[in-house]
């Protein structure tokens, strides 16, 4: 049985709904990710299920109960539960003080609230600063506080809102780290949000996209990522190149789509005549200033219309009688002297090309 | 003027000499204010809490009368108990006019308004993710709430100090309620009314100064706590 399950689950704010028909089920010692673009409603959605906000429709089960509105037992249920929350509040107290809170909540023994204190706080690496005033601590700190003071209770679910959102990259190694170490050594039921796609890749085994309010696909990450089912998916998954066609030939596998007249070639086994979205990752296109590369058999001839510098890498926007989106180094950029209005040739390989069947 | 500076003298005179007057005025004053605060404190957190936490129809307006309350008379404040305890009053019976408990039940009503009012703006003060986060982790509604009133803890504090600031210093209800009786509801308030009604204003002077040594005490340890 589920240990997390919600059926129809909504919530509306005045009159908008925020969450629409949510139907999950989140397995013991699952991490299960939300991903989603911001006021999709992760944190809504995370709420409903640590029971701090009453739905506006559908029910949720834990264990099979159903504690949508359980008036009594929601204390008990909640004491289950603990909630990393997206920005934090610590408590005007040490940070021992603050880890020990939910201990002494539920009424422990000192010696072992002691304990686990400590042994959670060293988790985390903040044992150092068990005495200080946690209103003092830095942003990244605080995040591992709050991460240890909900620990420290054993949870048997975990929720964790954008866990590492406006941290810098060196806190948010850190604290994945020690999300890696509760997921394989505590075993912990997780439900994380994040926008982050990459950080739901790396951590978690099962992902559910949330776009307006709406989970569109419940996959794994690898699915996730590789096959969105609809634009919205594949546009936050960063499948920017989605590419309309036909599939107009056929052999053992190799399949050629006929794209604004060019034609593709990919593997995948879709029929004669079917419609297809070709997708293609901007990482995997390559740029060439010769036809000339080996093993791409998707070669196309075309003008750069725009590129935009992204840190160490440069979008690369190019008009081959069907605009393409490629994503490089700057430093290739520059060696093969790119720039806007130059012609260029774009290469992918087959097998970097994914041909799903057309949403609508 | 030469009238001011020889008061002046003699009422520091008095109050190093421990003069027993001056001394037991001054205990008692404070005995019975003291007592009237952790009464009213002990009415007005909870209920303070309990006011801050729901919602019911009508709040702001119960908030708006508290506050009004806060410049309430004393005498006011006299007058009602005057009339509930008076011998022919609804609780008459009880006996208690001109005792210094009747003093503490008529200071209890004049500060709670006062009290319960700080109280209330110190835990609008805090931030409302406190009490939701401590609900997150396992706490009980009464556990949030004490958790956020401790986090308020030295506006709250203040809110009591301010009690106890005005029933040491009004004078219209301890009058009216307590009598002035020397030796048994005679505070430092009423004492130095009356002094200076007989023309001893050297004694008058030293209550005075007594008066606000306690306040500076007062004041002086309820900084320290803040900077803690
Ligand atoms: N208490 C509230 N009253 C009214 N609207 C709200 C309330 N809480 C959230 N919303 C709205 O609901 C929508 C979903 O918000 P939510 O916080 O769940 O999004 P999110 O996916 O967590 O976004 P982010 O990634 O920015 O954290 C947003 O449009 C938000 O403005
Ligand atoms: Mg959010």
């Amino acid at each position: 049985m589920a240990l997390l399950k919600t059926v129809n689950l909504g919530q509306k704010y005045g009159e908008r709904y925020v969450l629409k028909d949510v139907n999950l089920e989140v397995d013991r010692g699952d991490v299960f990710a939300l991903i989603g673009p911001t006021g999709a409603g992760k944190t809504t959605l995370i709420r409903l299920l640590d029971l701090l906000e009453t739905p506006a429709s559908g029910r949720i089960y834990i264990d099979g109960v159903d504690v949508t509105c359980s008036g009594g037992y929601r204390l008990a249920i909640r004491r289950r539960m603990a909630l990393v929350q997206q920005k934090p509040v610590v408590f005007d107290m040490s940070v021992y003080e603050n880890v020990a809170c939910g201990l002494r909540w539920r009424h422990e023994k000192s010696e072992a609230i002691r304990q686990k204190v400590e042994a959670a706080l060293e988790l985390v690496a903040m044992a150092d600063y068990k005495s200080r005033n946690a209103r003092t601590l830095s942003g990244g700190e605080t995040q591992r506080v709050a991460i240890a003071r909900a620990l420290v209770t054993q949870p048997e679910v975990l929720f964790l809102d954008e866990p590492t959102a406006n941290l810098d990259p060196v806190s948010v190694s850190k604290i994945e780290e020690v999300l890696a170490h509760i997921i394989g050594q505590q075993k912990t039921t997780i439900v994380m949000a994040t926008h982050d796609m990459s950080q739901g890749q790396r951590l978690a085994g099962r992902i559910g996209v949330l776009i307006d309010g709406e989970i569109l696909q419940l996959d794994s990450p690898s699915e996730i990522f590789t096959s969105p089912k609809s634009r919205e998916v594949a546009q936050f998954v960063g499948v920017d190149n989605i590419l309309a066609g036909v599939v107009v030939a056929k052999d053992n596998g190799l399949v050629t789509t006929e794209v604004s007249g060019y034609r593709l070639q990919s593997i995948s086994d879709f029929g004669l005549g079917e419609e297809v979205y070709v997708l293609i990752r901007p990482e995997d296109i390559t740029l060439t200033l010769s036809k000339d590369i080996g093993s791409a058999r998707n070669t196309f001839l075309g003008r750069i219309t725009k590129m935009t510098p992204l840190g160490p890498l440069v979008r690369i926007e190019v008009d081959c009688g069907f605009p393409l989106l490629a994503l490089i180094t700057k430093r290739s950029a520059q060696e093969l002297g790119l720039t806007v209005g130059g012609e260029v040739y774009a290469n992918f390989k087959t097998t970097a090309i994914r041909t799903i069947k057309r949403w609508r | 003027m030469t009238e001011l500076w020889e008061g002046l003298t003699r009422a520091i005179q008095l109050i190093i000499s421990f003069d027993p007057e001056v001394m037991e005025i001054a205990g008692r004053s404070l005995a019975i204010s003291a007592t009237s605060c952790s009464l009213a404190a002990l009415i007005s957190l909870p209920l303070g809490g309990l006011i801050h936490f729901s919602h019911f129809p009508g709040k702001r307006l119960l908030i708006s009368i508290i506050q009004t309350l806060f410049s309430v008379p004393t005498v006011l404040i006299g007058l009602l108990v005057f009339v509930l305890f008076s011998r022919a009053g609804p609780i008459g019976g009880l006996n208690l006019m001109f005792t210094p408990a009747v003093m503490v039940i008529g200071q209890v009503i004049l500060i709670i308004p006062l009290m319960l009012g700080l109280i209330l703006s110190a835990l609008r003060g805090v931030d409302k993710g406190v009490a939701e986060t401590a609900i997150s982790l396992g706490a009980s509604r009464l556990q949030a709430g004490i958790l956020t009133l401790r986090e308020a803890r030295y506006a709250v504090l203040t809110a009591v100090i301010m009690g106890f600031g005005r029933a040491v210093s009004e004078v219209g209800l301890a009058l009216m309620v307590g009598g002035n009786i020397k030796g048994f509801t005679r505070t430092l308030t009423t004492a130095i009314s009356l002094e200076t009604s007989k023309g001893d204003i050297e004694l008058a002077l030293a209550l005075g100064i007594t008066l606000l040594f306690i306040a500076l005490i007062v004041n002086v340890a309820l900084n320290r706590f803040q900077q803690r």
